[in-house]
């Protein structure tokens, strides 16, 4: 396997690490929603400040944040030059033929830029820090209220455990067909774009033949083994709160107060 | 054709916690026309050489010759080896995609701007080189029985008239009897054809009866090479490398355990041996 798949568990025993995963998820959740109602520089920059604290406590290198920021670097910038270009208001900064830029663009620009890294960064310290059974395990216990409405909380988790499962080994699978192919003479790196998705056919039609064949093999290894869905099923590992998971409700109330008072 | 590798290293996902070194500073040299058997455990790094080889995966340091194309670090990609190099992937049945098995085999040559009606031919005489017969050649791959799947990828490889071929365990999952013919053919293609044959293996039988030359993988080093005799000497290794030795030279190791002058390790069958045993006996026998 080569490359860095974003989104991958980085084993540790950090603090952040050692948190229950619901109580990370929970979090996870209530903070990008603040990240949105952050409207402010300086409510941004504190944002900003208190995840990068984070990431020192689980002690994943910054590296690796600049890798899973990648793909959306281009939106970012894309964001920041509209909102350089289109919004007005302020004091004008400087006047080209063409395009002014306002105090409040660059701010807007600023704004938009950290609420993305946020994003961004705060997911990726989710999935580094949390292994995918305490993930699944999380979502599974966070849903189960749900199920009195009639929503399959387990078979949902099962889903996503078996999906994030498959996703190194469909990875590889894919590398090892690709190498297959340029063997026989496929070169994927030339051409024009919808010569080379083109290209990618002889990849995708094995690929999803060997899917299926994965899935088959799996759901009869499940009825093998008498799997039958959520019904009367208990769980080996048990999940538990500890004193731990109370900071994290400390930091959004604290961070919710930092909202507030830097509202406009 | 000759390859020779130099100083070769190459790490998976470098710079991240799960960076892995494949293969540290390998050095060897596969002579042209030569059978060369590339052994060890799971895990020893078999695989990656031969895909450094093949000019799929590129290499750290070091470098990979195959002919006069030189394969590094620095080069714009492995296409120059890829020209020269086949390689037959463990279960190549797994990528086949076309329609028809002669589209499948065709594939390649394609990809190489062959067109009718030589394309036609081309794959008809591959079809009957793999022993695949005609009527076949509009079915769908997907209709075909696992063994025969196996013969359509590696005509579309052969297709390519590759001057090196590598074979990544291509008897894995085969019966005896398609294991036999599969050899037949690889053997064919090394006598006849003079084809550079680099098989992948770790059943020593195979290599025993097969290959001129062997190189043995551990942990990403190269702890043995020479000729199968030269390999199976040193059996006091294999142990630790987790590799079981061809039975005729477990058979051999044990006789020598209570002879004074040891067999020969050059022994690869029950015939030899017991030719050799009953020389051995006649000798005594005679006065001398």
């Amino acid at each position: 396997m080569n490359g860095f798949i974003v989104g991958m568990y980085l084993p540790g025993d950090s603090f952040v690490h050692q948190l229950d995963p619901r109580a990370k998820l929970g979090f996870a959740f209530i903070f990008m929603f603040m990240v949105f109602f952050a409207d402010r520089l300086l409510a941004c920059a504190i944002f900003l400040a208190f995840v990068l604290v984070a990431i020192h406590i689980a002690k994943v290198p910054y590296r690796l944040f600049f890798t899973a920021l990648k793909p959306i670097i281009f939106i970012i910038l894309l964001s920041s030059l509209l909102h350089l270009w289109m919004t007005k208001g302020g004091e004008m900064i400087l006047a080209f033929p063409g395009i002014t830029i306002y105090e409040e663009g660059i701010r807007q620009a600023g704004i938009i830029s950290i609420r993305l890294l946020l994003l961004v960064a705060i997911a990726s310290l989710l999935t580094f820090t949390t292994s995918p059974v305490d993930l699944t395990d999380g979502m599974e216990s966070l849903l189960s209220p749900l199920r009195k409405i009639g929503v399959p909380a387990h078979e949902l988790a099962l889903m996503m455990s078996i999906a994030l499962r498959f996703i190194p080994t469909l990875w590889e699978e894919t590398e090892k067909i690709r190498k297959a192919q340029m063997a026989r003479g496929i070169d994927f790196e030339e051409g024009h774009i919808l010569k080379r998705l083109k290209k990618h056919l002889p990849i995708l039609i094995p690929l999803f033949i060997s899917a299926f064949r994965r899935a088959e093999d799996l759901a009869l290894a499940m009825e093998a083994r008498c799997y039958r869905g959520s019904e009367g099923r208990t769980k080996w590992r048990q999940l538990h709160y500890t004193r731990r998971d109370l900071w994290l409700l400390l930091i959004l109330i604290l961070l919710g107060m930092v909202l507030l008072i830097f509202r406009h | 054709m000759e390859i020779v590798v130099k100083d070769l290293s190459v790490v998976y996902m470098p710079d991240t916690p799960y960076e892995k070194q494949a293969l540290s500073h390998i050095d060897l040299r596969i002579e042209s026309g030569c059978f060369a058997a590339i052994a060890g455990a799971t895990g020893s790094g078999k695989s990656t050489l031969i895909q450094c080889m093949a000019g799929l995966i590129r290499p750290a340091s070091g470098q990979v010759q195959v002919g006069d194309k030189i394969f590094h670090a620095g080069s714009k990609s492995g296409a120059a080896l890829r020209k020269h190099v086949g390689i037959v992937f463990q279960y190549p049945e797994h990528q086949l995609f076309e329609e028809t098995i002669a589209k499948d085999i065709a594939f390649g040559l394609k990809n190489r701007g062959i067109t009718e009606p030589k394309l036609d031919r081309e794959v008809h005489r591959m079809m009957d080189l793999v022993g695949l017969p005609g009527e076949l050649s509009d079915r769908s791959p997907f209709h075909l029985s696992g063994g025969q799947m196996r013969r359509v990828a590696i005509a579309g490889i052969l297709a390519l008239k590759p001057d090196v071929l590598i074979m990544d365990e291509p008897t894995a999952g085969l019966d005896r009897q398609g294991k036999q013919e599969l050899f037949r053919l690889l053997k064919d293609l090394h006598e006849k054809q003079g084809l550079t044959v680099i098989l992948v293996t770790h059943d020593m039988n195979d290599v025993a009866k097969y290959a001129d030359q062997v190189f043995v993988l551990s942990g990403g080093k190269l702890a043995l090479s020479g000729t199968p005799a030269e390999v199976f000497e040193q059996y006091q290794i294999w142990q630790e490398l987790s590799l079981e030795l061809p039975q005729v030279s477990q058979l051999v190791a044990k006789i020598n355990e209570q002879l004074d002058v040891p067999l020969p390790y050059s022994i690869f069958t029950l015939e030899e041996l017991e030719q050799s045993l009953a020389k051995r006996f006649v000798q005594r026998e005679a006065p001398t």
